[in-house]
């Protein structure tokens, strides 16, 4: 990179350090961001677990974290591109509306929590109840999730490049579910279903826009709900 | 001799009651339990027996209509940078759009409106016309998260973390499929038609130190602006608000097993849960033992009808009550003029519960747009207003007699029990005596 470019953009970035800075001051200039800005880029250094990074971002704001977060970061994301070089704690990207949430490492348990859209993206393994609640959002884990993943996942689409522990997509409403290699156990509700056409592009188009490379959308498994349990009947009572 | 038996009525089991049997019978003919809206039907302790001593040679009191009696409170003085300032303790309880339906959802926050008072969304989200009609909007935070969005929780007033509600604490909520309109399916991202489940636990934390980490997330991404409160059924109040508060709660709403629900199973209804009068000195105990009384605020909810209730529950320690049922009855729940219509679902002016089938001659808990019309928002809020205001001259009338000039400063001393239970549970003395069970001195 030419050494001019490098300083200019060196300039726009503003660079938050958490181990000196509160993150208060992050978060609120984050918030305080004017629509139309070009100061959008921001960098945060020592994360050093601490919860609630960068949260409630409702502008086209990107965001790298140079280490490992704790409790809901980017949480309610609406628009924002935060990428975490690290590992993120529970809650990443709770409740996001839209945007890109990237997490270079793992990911704790929640992740992607009643998200309404945007696209979050695991490179490691996300922990149990990943995607619980989903409303819209799309999660591609590379690796595996845990169990009670997509609990009552109401739509949006889980993509799944390892395995999946135990009772995936329990009491599913209609979330989509792809998941490449084994299912431990289906929760209540949820079964494999058909791979249609209309499947695989959707897949498609999530692994590139995940960054996934080499890997076909044939080779996954689609899982949804029976929509036995969408109105109550007694003779289901035993499924819970 | 002719021996002549004399003739006994037919004497009814008290355990087997008509009720009880019609109920087995219920069960065994469908199979399934039985759900219904509104709170506890069965007679629990409550203020009823509770009674206010007046003044007299020892205190004396205030001249009604002249020497003033304020009602005003703050709410969220502990850490938001914008405390909510309402004119009346008196607030409108978390009634959802869904359960309730739009001209009824307006109406009370025309009626909060007029009275200086904060009205609450509920289990489904904020609607546009409940915050335009509404000053002041506390928008609940539930497990669900049906609607949840950080733009709404920027255009309320405050925000309130659901834990659990005093009908159904431990218990989730279903809205059943023939209430879930095109548009309340939409702002809850799910089908129309099919039952919706509301989770009973959060789904990204369990836990009071999650929920201090959670709290602290809202905070950051309202600037730390927003009064927080949470909100928990009547089970353990000492730990319920002592955990709160160390979570970081402006405020507590701790809403007893009187309290009101859109549909809850009956068994749950009746038999989960503690009266609201045994809540409240122990939710107030673990203030005071946290040096949090009067810091963070208590709001009591479950069962209260009338201004004599806003004062006990005040004297008692709370710092303000909220109302559903009395809210919708303001409005024109219940009301016998649709007798007809009642009879013909099978129940009368005054008993119908069955919100959750979306059938409500009164326009009120239905998503019908025909019956909905019977609710004009315009007279329906007005009618909460007098309701309000009535309640708030009422306790004001209470607070004079007893020489208060702020209705906060009702004290327990102020107060006396009718029975042993209610002494034992408002820890003040049964009438005549200087004793309550529970205080040594036997
Ligand atoms: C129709 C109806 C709907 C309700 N919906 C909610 C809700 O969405 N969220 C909530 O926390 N409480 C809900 N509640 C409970 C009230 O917020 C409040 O706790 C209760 O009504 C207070 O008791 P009261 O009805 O005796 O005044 C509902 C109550 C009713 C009557």
């Amino acid at each position: 990179m030419d050494a001019s470019v490098k300083r200019e953009s060196l300039e726009a970035m503003r660079v938050f350090d958490l181990a000196s800075t509160p993150l208060r001051e992050l978060n609120s200039a984050l918030h305080a961001i004017a629509p139309g800005t070009n100061d959008t880029n921001f960098e945060v250094v020592n994360p050093r677990g601490s919860h609630a990074v960068a949260v409630g971002i409702d502008q086209p704001v990107t965001v790298n974290v140079r280490g490992s977060v704790g409790y809901y970061c980017a949480g309610m994301n609406d628009g924002g591109t935060v990428t975490v070089h690290g590992s993120a704690g529970p809650g990443v990207a709770e409740n996001m509306m839209s945007g890109t949430v990237v997490i270079e490492g793992d990911a704790s348990q929640y992740a992607g929590a009643t998200g309404r859209g945007g696209l979050l993206v695991i490179k490691g393994n996300a922990a149990s109840r990943c995607g619980i609640s989903m409303k819209g959002i799309d999660i591609v884990v590379h690796g595996s999730i845990g169990h009670m993943s997509a609990f009552m996942g109401q739509s949006g689409h889980l993509v799944v490049l390892g395995d999946a522990g135990d009772a995936l997509g329990d009491s599913l409403y209609e979330a989509k579910l792809f998941v490449r290699g084994s299912v431990k156990s289906l929760g209540a509700d949820c079964i494999e279903k058909e791979m249609r056409p209309e499947h695989l592009k959707k897949l498609a188009e999530l692994l590139d826009r995940a960054g996934v490379k080499n890997v076909r959308p044939e080779e996954f498994k689609r899982y949804g709900s029976a929509r036995k349990l969408y109105n109550f009947n007694i003779d289901n009572a035993d499924a819970y | 001799m002719t021996y002549h038996n004399p003739f006994t009525p037919p004497r009814k089991s008290a355990t087997f009651d008509d009720f009880t049997l019609a109920e087995i019978r219920r069960a065994a003919a469908t199979g399934i339990y039985d759900i219904r809206g509104a709170g506890t039907k069965r007679k629990v302790p409550h203020f009823d027996d509770l009674l206010f001593l007046g003044a007299s040679i020892s205190r004396y009191p205030l001249e009604g209509y002249r020497e003033k009696c304020d009602t005003s409170v703050v709410l969220g003085t502990r850490y938001a940078k914008k405390p909510i300032h309402l004119k009346i303790p008196i607030t409108i309880a978390g009634m959802s759009f869904g359960a309730l339906s739009g001209p009824a959802k307006e109406a009370l926050g025309r009626g909060a409106t007029i009275s200086g008072t904060s009205t609450t969304t509920g289990d489904g989200g904020m609607t546009d016309e409940e915050r335009g009609h509404s000053e002041t909007l506390v928008y609940q935070y539930l497990p669900s998260r049906y609607g949840m969005n950080p733009k709404d929780l920027r255009r309320a007033d405050a925000i309130e973390v659901v834990v659990g509600q005093g009908a159904k604490p431990g218990g989730g909520g279903m809205l059943l499929g023939q209430k879930i309109s095109d548009r309340v399916a939409n702002m809850r991202n799910l089908p129309k038609g099919i039952d919706q489940r509301s989770a009973c636990r959060h789904p990204d934390w369990t836990g009071p130190d999650d929920l201090e980490i959670k709290i602290m997330e809202l905070r950051e991404i309202t600037d730390w602006e927003k009064p927080i409160y949470v909100k928990v059924g009547g089970a353990r109040p000492y730990y319920d608000t002592a955990l709160a508060v160390k979570a970081g709660a402006d405020v507590v709403v701790l809403d007893g097993m009187q309290g009101g629900t859109a549909a809850t199973q009956d068994v749950f209804i009746e038999n989960v849960g503690m009266p609201t009068l045994a809540c409240i000195r122990p939710a107030v105990q673990a203030l005071q033992d946290l040096g949090m009384h009067r810091k963070v605020q208590l709001i009591v909810s479950g069962g209260i009808r009338s201004g004599a209730d806003t004062a006990k529950a005040l004297a008692l320690g709370a710092d303000a009550v909220a109302i559903g049922t009395a809210a919708l009855v303001a409005i024109g729940d219940n009301d016998p003029k649709w007798e007809d219509e009642y009879r013909k679902l099978g129940t009368t002016a005054g008993a119908y519960d069955d919100w959750h089938e979306g059938k409500d001659p009164a326009g009120i808990t239905t998503q019908d747009p025909e019956l909905m019309q019977r609710v004009d928002p315009v007279a329906a809020g007005r009618r909460l207003a007098n309701y309000l205001k009535v309640m708030t001259l009422e306790a004001q009338t209470i607070a004079r007699a007893c020489g208060k000039n702020h209705l906060h400063n009702l004290e327990p001393e102020d107060l006396c029990a009718l029975t042993m239970e209610a002494a034992a549970m408002a820890q003040v003395p049964l009438a005549g005596t200087s004793w309550y069970p529970g205080k040594g001195g036997f």
